[in-house]
């Protein structure tokens, strides 16, 4: 067995006395999937939060291999390796799709080697193969601003693709799409976590099901649950979380 | 490309300018002194929009502080003009200007040491600007403080600059500053030919921060740098620091607008503390915003037509200026928010 | 000891006169003059009629004379001797002395003044003269004269000095007064020969604890070495005492200072603050406020009754001017612009631009002077010598008062309360039927009204002029920003903060860079604490 990827360890988030993470402990391994449900104000974005570098939590500890996430920038923490989708899509909406996915794409970020860099046959084929997979190669030249709620989603899924992480935080990934595309991404993620690992959040239970991995139920800053989908659905205290209030 | 083709034209018959300045007075295309002398000006004025553009236009930085890059490279040049007037000053001293004389100084100021080498001014001109942007930016922008709280710690900056280069013992000419100027690089400085001089050198820094700012923007640079306006956060998810790239390009602006100042200085014949004054920074940014923020074209033809109307204003009803300033902020900000230029790309669709 | 030659003989024309002989004699007039003032009130007129024709003699008579004149005390003597000065009094070769107008001195009637001619003056004469009105004032029925004369006396000290200031100060009823001349009274025994005295002094002296008295202290250690000890404890005490005194006064004019700011911040901490309304032209607010305080008090001019409350009548007139001013701006431009700061921040600069602009033609570029009512001027003296000037202290209780009102509004009233909940939750407030456009149009102008009325206050210690709002914005957006945006508290601790600040770095740095520092001591503050002293902690804060 070889090291976790991700290792939180009672990990506390407190907003003016409120606990919005209350001693959360999570551990990811190296190509795992895992989906992470939970009723609203559980945790479950103040856990991106903390992992991704937003918010700093008041006590734990934060691991992505064996780098200490607390004690890191955003910028850093991005190039390590870790990716984030928002539950709320967000991209660069004065840019085009393909403009977006070019500065999602693995490279040097600082400004001299921005400014130097040049576009190669490679880094082209790999932005169009991207575009051909969330399905958005038609507008390649269109304005962010101007795209579908679901063509956002995808376009932000895109983007999670080109930074080629090892680790995808994807934040309700499926909500505005179609039955169809929300088993299209079922399916592009399950098969990424071949490769790397996927932490999905998601209120879906039929996308999560079709996930078929292993679930971990948040429930007021702490983890309540873990197991298979059948394993936390029949699960007592879930059922109470879920609909004894 | 029409609009780069107008360009292409403007620059052209700016160009002719100190050339049709020579033919003789009766001839029909005879330009005046003072044509070419504000034509001069206004390009270095262009310059300092095509800074502010860069750096807010592009990156979202407004500064309301750029008036005092500009006004500390024409310090620096202004340095080397007062060490170039030499003996010829009212007390005749062979070293020292004469308000330091006026002053009782005994000897030069060590901060004054090597502006006597005109080589030595110019990089002043681009390194302290750049350092003392570098120095705020670095403050600013690790703690992220961004909008409008920037725009006011610039214009405090400013402001303070303002008011220590009023103080006598700055060691840079207090109220007055500096004028007077006798010669730069050994041309007098009242002659048609300096005019001429400093009016090409303007208008090939102009050239040059236009080829640098276009290479920046059409860059992935500039790409993230308009991914950083309008998502700064996002932009740190995916991988880029913000504090960086804002740097480089609020530190480049600077160094930019330090340059126009050392130009404009020569050709307007004085520097003093009033350049400093928050009103001229943000009347610089009103250019911008009036030609069209986001558009280097948008900063020239801004700077050129403000500027413009305030030269043609101030002579026929001086007045009424300041309520046409005060206007064009409320009228560009309520109703052209993309500039003139955003007029003119509407037209041709 | 600084009796001496140059000072008793100078300028006779003749030779000086050996100092103690000097002395003496003047020493025995005077407490002849003295006790005959004392004992024998009702005489006292005869002597002034006795030492009248002195004045009609030659210079030393008229010396005499004069010195006779000083110590008794009576009250006609002034007018007299006040007209030797100035050269308009006259003499008859009788002997009679006539006031201006050809008045008998000693009579109080017309006289023949056809043969008259101007007595006149030298050096010795004026000397005498300096004296002579210094002491007569000690007896002047005007307690701020008396005063006057009790500080004249300690500057220019003289042993002979000891027994008149004894007198007065066993009549003086005003406390102030008598300070005043026992501080004097030390001064002169200091130079006397009663040592005794004189060891009481200097231990009077340091109490007193006041910046002349320590340079007389540290005078008269060199010529008297045997109490070195004495003086050097004296000394000691009056450092500390005017080293606390310094602090009182700098930290005075601080919160004086910061109240200024206070009022100027407090409009800003609710548009900006609490709306997030970035007003550049709130300066211009401010500048209104201090113009209508010029207009008021203009109409009221004309009304002697009305004049002196021309000032109170001001604040609600400035309130009003500012806030239309404000619901204007805020219906009419703001709020197209919400959302949209660095816009805002432009627009509003224009907007502040035609305010002046618009000021300068309508009242001309030159100041106005907006004058201070009676009733807030002068000084005052707290315990310790603390002076206190009350314009100052008005303007303390001024900025208090408006955010007392400002706290009020926002917490007790129901345009408080729909304001509080529009900010907190615009849609919501708006479900339940709070108009917010109303409530955003009022909240500017109650911010913009406060703007008007730091206005009248600044109009007490600046001058009225169109550009005067600009001097103000920059610091008003610094105390907002290191307060902490959002927070009355931090804005008021903010300000005084501030304004203290300024005011201790004052003396070290001058008052310019006294600015630049506590700039530049703000701009790396926030990178410390980027939200402010009093920063809103929490998720509303973090997103």
């Amino acid at each position: 067995m070889s090291e976790p990827v991700l290792y939180l360890d009672g990990v506390s988030v407190v907003f003016d006395g409120f606990k919005a993470l209350n001693g959360l402990s999570l551990i990811v391994d190296a190509g795992e999937l895992r989906a992470i449900i939970g009723p609203n104000g559980a945790g479950k974005t103040t856990m991106m939060d903390v992992i991704t570098g937003k918010t700093r939590p008041t006590a734990g500890v934060v691991r992505f291999r064996r780098h200490d996430l607390t004690k890191l920038d955003e910028a850093s923490i991005a190039n390590l390796g870790i990716g984030r989708k928002f539950q709320k899509p967000t991209m660069f909406d004065a840019l085009t799709v393909f403009e977006n996915l070019e500065l999602a794409l693995k490279a040097p970020r600082g400004p001299l080697a921005c400014l130097r860099w040049v576009l190669t046959g490679e880094a082209r084929r790999r932005i169009e193969a991207v575009m051909e997979e969330v399905g958005l190669a038609a507008r390649a030249h269109d304005r962010a601003a101007i795209l579908s709620h679901g063509q956002r989603q995808w376009l932000e899924i895109g983007m999670l693709l080109m930074q080629d992480p090892e680790l995808l935080l994807v934040d309700e990934p499926v909500a505005g799409m179609t039955d169809q595309e929300t088993e299209h991404t079922a399916a592009l993620l399950v098969r990424i976590a071949g490769r790397r690992s996927v932490v999905v959040v998601e209120h879906d239970l039929e996308f999560v099901r079709a996930l078929g991995s292993k679930v971990t139920v948040l429930c007021e800053g702490s983890m309540l649950s873990e197991g298979s989908i059948d394993h936390v659905q029949n699960d007592p205290r879930v059922v109470e979380v879920y609909l004894g209030r | 490309m029409t609009l780069r083709l107008v360009l292409i034209g403007a620059v052209l018959v700016l160009a002719a300018l100190p050339a049709l300045n020579r033919l003789p007075a009766e001839n029909a295309l005879h330009v005046s002194d003072f044509i070419v002398s504000i034509a001069g000006k206004w390009i270095t004025y262009a310059v300092l929009a095509l800074a502010i553009d860069l750096a807010w236009g592009y990156a979202g930085i407004l500064s309301l502080g750029h008036g005092a890059f500009f006004a500390l490279g024409g310090y620096a040049i202004g340095m080397h003009l007062m060490r170039l007037i030499g003996p010829r000053g009212v007390y005749g001293h062979p070293v020292l200007p004469d308000f330091m004389v006026f002053l009782g100084y005994k000897e030069l100021p060590w901060y004054w040491l090597g502006f006597d080498h005109f080589p030595f001014a110019i990089l002043m001109a681009m390194l302290v600007p750049g350092v003392l942007a570098g120095v705020v930016g670095y403050l600013a922008f690790r703690s992220r403080i961004t909008g409008v709280y920037l725009s006011i710690i610039t214009q405090a900056l400013t402001y303070a600059l303002m008011l220590a280069f009023f103080r006598n013992d700055m060691g840079f000419g207090g109220n007055n500053g500096f004028t007077d100027f006798k010669e730069l690089l050994g041309m007098p400085l009242n002659t048609a030919a300096a005019r001429g001089a400093l009016f090409y050198a303007s208008l090939l820094l102009l050239l040059g921060a236009l080829w640098i700012c276009s290479r920046v923007t059409r860059s992935k640079l500039g790409r993230v740098l308009v991914a950083i306006r309008d998502a700064e956060s996002r932009a740190r998810f995916l991988g880029y620091d913000v504090t960086q790239h804002k740097l480089f390009v609020f530190v480049l602006s600077a160094m930019i607008a330090g340059l126009a100042g050392a130009l404009y200085v020569p050709q307007v014949g004085i520097i003093n503390p009033g350049e400093f004054s928050p009103g001229n920074s943000i009347e610089a940014v009103i250019w911008v915003a009036v030609g069209g923020r986001g558009t280097l074209v948008g900063a020239l033809l801004g700077a050129f037509s403000v500027n413009a109307l305030k030269t043609w204003l101030t002579t026929v009803a001086p007045d009424l200026w300041l309520f046409a300033l005060g206007g064009l902020f409320v009228a560009v900000t309520l109703f052209l928010p993309r500039g003139l230029i955003g007029l003119f790309s509407r037209a041709q669709r | 000891m600084r009796t001496g030659a140059a000072e008793h003989g100078g300028g006779a024309g003749g030779f000086p006169a050996p100092p103690f002989l000097k002395v003496d004699m003047r020493q025995l007039l005077l407490a002849l003059g003295l006790m005959l003032w004392l004992a024998l009130p009702a005489r006292a007129q005869d002597a002034f009629t006795a030492a009248l024709p002195g004045l009609a003699g030659g210079f030393s008579d008229i010396a005499t004379s004069v010195e006779q004149l000083g110590v008794l005390g009576d009250p006609r003597a002034l007018p007299v001797l006040r007209a030797l000065q100035e050269g308009r009094l006259q003499r008859t070769a009788d002997g009679r002395v006539l006031l201006p107008g050809g008045i008998d001195a000693a009579t109080g009637q017309a006289a023949d003044a056809a043969a008259a001619e101007t007595v006149r003056l030298n050096n010795r004469v004026r000397q005498a003269l300096r004296g002579a009105l210094g002491r007569l004032q000690l007896v002047s029925p005007d307690a701020a004269e008396r005063g006057a004369a009790a500080e004249a006396i300690f500057r220019a000290r003289s042993a002979e000095d000891v027994p008149l200031l004894q007198a007065a100060i066993a009549r003086e009823a005003d406390a102030g007064v008598r300070a005043k001349m026992v501080l004097a009274l030390a001064a002169a025994q200091l130079v006397a020969p009663d040592e005794e005295a004189k060891r009481a002094a200097v231990a009077r002296l340091g109490a007193a604890g006041a910046a002349e008295a320590r340079a007389l202290l540290l005078e008269a250690r060199a010529s008297n070495p045997d109490m070195a000890t004495a003086i050097d404890v004296s000394v000691a005490t009056i450092d500390r005492a005017l080293s606390i005194r310094r602090a009182a006064e700098t930290l005075f004019q601080g919160l004086s200072l910061g109240s200024v700011l206070l009022l100027a911040a407090l409009g800003l901490a609710v548009t900006f603050g609490v709306m997030g309304v970035i007003n550049m032209a709130h300066g211009e607010f401010v500048m209104l406020g201090a113009y209508a305080t010029f207009v008021v008090q203009e109409a009221c001019r004309g009304t002697p009754w009305l004049a002196p409350w021309s000032l109170p009548l001001s604040v609600p007139a400035a309130f009003l001017v500012a806030a239309a001013a404000g619901a204007v701006l805020e219906r009419g431009l703001i709020r197209h612009l919400y959302g949209r700061p660095l816009e805002t921040l432009l627009m509003t600069f224009g907007v502040g631009m035609i305010l002046q602009q618009a000021v300068r033609v309508a009242f001309g570029a030159q100041n106005r002077e907006v004058i201070s009512p009676a009733w807030m001027q002068g000084t005052l003296m707290l315990p310790g010598g603390v002076a206190v000037t009350q314009n100052r202290l008005w303007i303390i209780v001024f900025g208090i008062a408006v955010l007392l009102l400002v706290v009020a509004a926002i917490r007790f009233t129901r345009f408080g309360l729909e304001m509080r909940a529009v900010v907190q939750n615009r849609r919501i407030a708006a479900t339940m039927g709070i108009r917010t456009g109303r409530v955003d149009a009022l909240t500017f102008a109650f911010g913009s009204g406060i703007a008007g009325m730091a206005g009248v206050a600044v109009s007490q210690i600046d001058n009225v002029s169109p550009n005067l709002g600009t001097g103000y914005i920059i610091d008003s957006f610094m105390v907002v920003v290191f307060g902490g945006v959002g927070s009355l508290t931090g804005t008021l601790v903010g300000a005084l903060t501030l304004g203290v600040v300024n005011k201790v770095l004052e003396p070290y740095a001058g008052a310019v860079l006294a600015k630049v520092f506590v700039l530049v001591a703000i701009m790396l503050f926030i990178q410390r604490r980027p939200r402010g002293l009093f920063a809103l902690k929490g998720r509303a804060a973090e997103s």
